[in-house]
């Protein structure tokens, strides 16, 4: 089950491609030596223990902040500031309070020059496509956790990035909206295949919904420990494949990998 | 509960002033020191309905918008370039320190000899306290500015004017606007105190000749004016603010149903 990929790779020009990729803030090494490919249309999911530096991979992807070492390829291009191709949904509150819903989704088209009556009617159907209909002239603070995770996703993908970074998205989420909201997702990402890198710190989130599962050792100086290919059949709804017999049987080879270093980060 | 405060608020006055009212006609307080309500009243009714009043109000008002609008302007626009660019905020620290330390009273006369009598003196010294007031809210305001916004707005392909208009000065105005009520008061403060040191209008102008004759209803009177000003162009601002940051949380009212 430890894929390499490599027999993909060579075919297409990777969607992401990380080579030695480190970060340090200070005296703190966050990650060293990644190296991490991504095929176009591949469902990535990164996990580990906490405080193992998964944002700080997807900030580096992201071009947020761009890295000590390594490099990184977008499409085969070296990335250089902020990554276009890729849009970000955060783990924290990222919708801008003052703006309604409608607003929120509406303001990247806006932001990229399309005329705002054409960035509304798009922002609406996005809305609607995320179940908010109805809820277009809601503020933020009106909404509740599960409908401002949804804008996020529409304000995100109304830009129809290619490459999506979901940084524990449904974290804060209570279990039954999680599922939900995974669920959706799931549907969201079939109707056009775009490049997901997901962090979790849930090994059945990301099992649930991923091709691949990327397992990260604990930190400082977090490093790829495990690849693992999710060859579990799709579509999924990601309530029912966590009691079939393949999904127990991926989980419980990743758990004995990802133990090991939730064990390390908590005896640090 | 409310209409219970309410009562409560209006007996304390009735009581206030009742009791005042009826110190000074037992005799108990001298009116020549504290004047009484029923003086004071009518001083203040006969001011407005001789329209004597008015030209003050006028002026002191004038002078007061001018001091807001200038001092505010100025203050943002400062604390807007000094939180964008760390060196100007570097340099410039010591140097808005030191002028903030300055007590204001004492420019009036500098500025009186500058600026002359006039509105412009008045208007500078109001300047001096309304800018300070809106600069360091605007500087902590763009500071405060939630880093995850905006991170999001730079991925959804914001540039820097962009940011400023739809991430900065919307995350700092309602620091700002905090800020303007407190301005406006400094800005009261700017133009009554240059007026009370020396002009020939305006509501300082009536209390400093009041006082000048001994005549404390005339002095308790100006008070009483210049606080219903004061509370009216509060009024006036707290109105403009909610209706502007109608997307700020009110508090108990958070989060939507599913």
């Amino acid at each position: 089950m430890q894929a390499t990929l490599k027999e993909n790779v060579t075919q297409t020009i990777p969607a992401l491609s990380l080579q030695g990729v480190a970060q340090r803030f200070g005296n703190y090494v966050a990650v060293k030596g990644v190296d991490l490919v991504a095929a176009p249309g591949e469902f990535v999911a990164i996990v580990g223990p906490t405080g193992c530096g998964k944002s700080t991979l997807l900030n580096i992807v992201a071009g947020l902040k761009p890295p000590a070492e390594g490099r990184v390829e977008v499409f085969g291009e070296p990335l250089t500031g902020l990554n276009p191709a890729a849009g970000y949904l955060f783990q924290a509150d990222s919708l801008f309070p003052w703006k309604t819903a409608l607003e929120n989704v509406a303001l990247g088209p806006i932001l990229r020059g399309v005329p705002a009556s054409e960035a509304r009617d798009r922002a609406r159907a996005w809305l609607s496509k995320v179940g908010l209909k109805g809820f277009e002239d809601r503020y933020p603070h009106q909404l509740s956790g599960g409908m401002k995770k949804r804008v996020a996703l529409a304000q995100v993908l109304i830009l129809s990035p290619k490459i999506l970074l979901m940084d524990e998205p449904f974290g804060a989420l209570d279990v039954q909206t999680r599922q939900l909201m995974e669920n959706e997702l799931l549907a969201l990402w079939q109707e056009d295949k775009k490049t997901v890198l997901f962090v979790t710190h849930d090994l059945e989130e990301a099992i649930a919904l991923a091709d691949r599962v990327v397992v990260f050792s604990a930190g400082p100086a977090s490093r790829i420990v495990g690849d693992f290919k999710i060859e579990l059949p799709r579509p999924r709804d990601v309530a029912e494949i966590r009691l079939t017999e393949g999904f127990l049987k991926i989980h419980k080879e990743i758990w004995g990998l990802l133990r090991e270093e939730v064990m390390r980060a908590h005896a640090r | 509960m409310r209409a219970r405060v309410r009562l409560l608020q209006l007996g304390l006055l009735v009581f206030l002033i009742a009791g005042w009212e009826v110190s000074v006609r037992a005799g108990w307080v001298d009116a020549f020191f504290f004047s009484k309500p029923t003086d004071i009243a009518a001083r203040v009714w006969e001011w407005f309905s001789t329209g004597e009043i008015y030209g003050h109000l006028w002026i002191t008002l004038w002078e007061t918008l001018l001091a807001f609008l200038i001092g505010t302007v100025l203050g943002v626009v400062l604390g807007l370039w000094l939180a964008l660019v760390p060196t100007a905020s570097a340099v410039l620290d010591p140097f808005i320190k030191a002028l903030n330390s300055i007590p204001r009273v004492i420019l009036a006369p500098i500025f009186t000899l500058w600026f002359g009598l006039g509105v412009a003196s008045k208007v500078a010294l109001g300047v001096t306290l309304v800018f300070f007031v809106a600069f360091f809210n605007t500087y902590q305001g763009i500071k405060e500015v939630n880093p995850v916004v905006l991170a999001n707005a730079r991925m959804l392909g914001a540039s820097g004017s962009q940011l400023l208009r739809h991430v900065y000065l919307p995350s700092a105005a309602s620091w700002i606007f905090s800020s303007l009520r407190t301005s406006i008061g400094f800005a009261v403060i700017g133009a009554v105190v240059g007026e009370y040191l020396g002009s020939a209008m305006g509501l300082g102008y009536l209390i400093s000749q009041a006082e000048g004759v001994f005549d404390t209803t005339g002095v308790f009177a100006g008070m009483v004016v210049l606080a219903a000003f004061v509370v009216l162009l509060d009024w006036v601002v707290s109105r403009v603010e909610s209706r502007l940051l109608v997307w700020r949380p009110v508090p108990g009212q958070e989060g939507g149903t599913v």
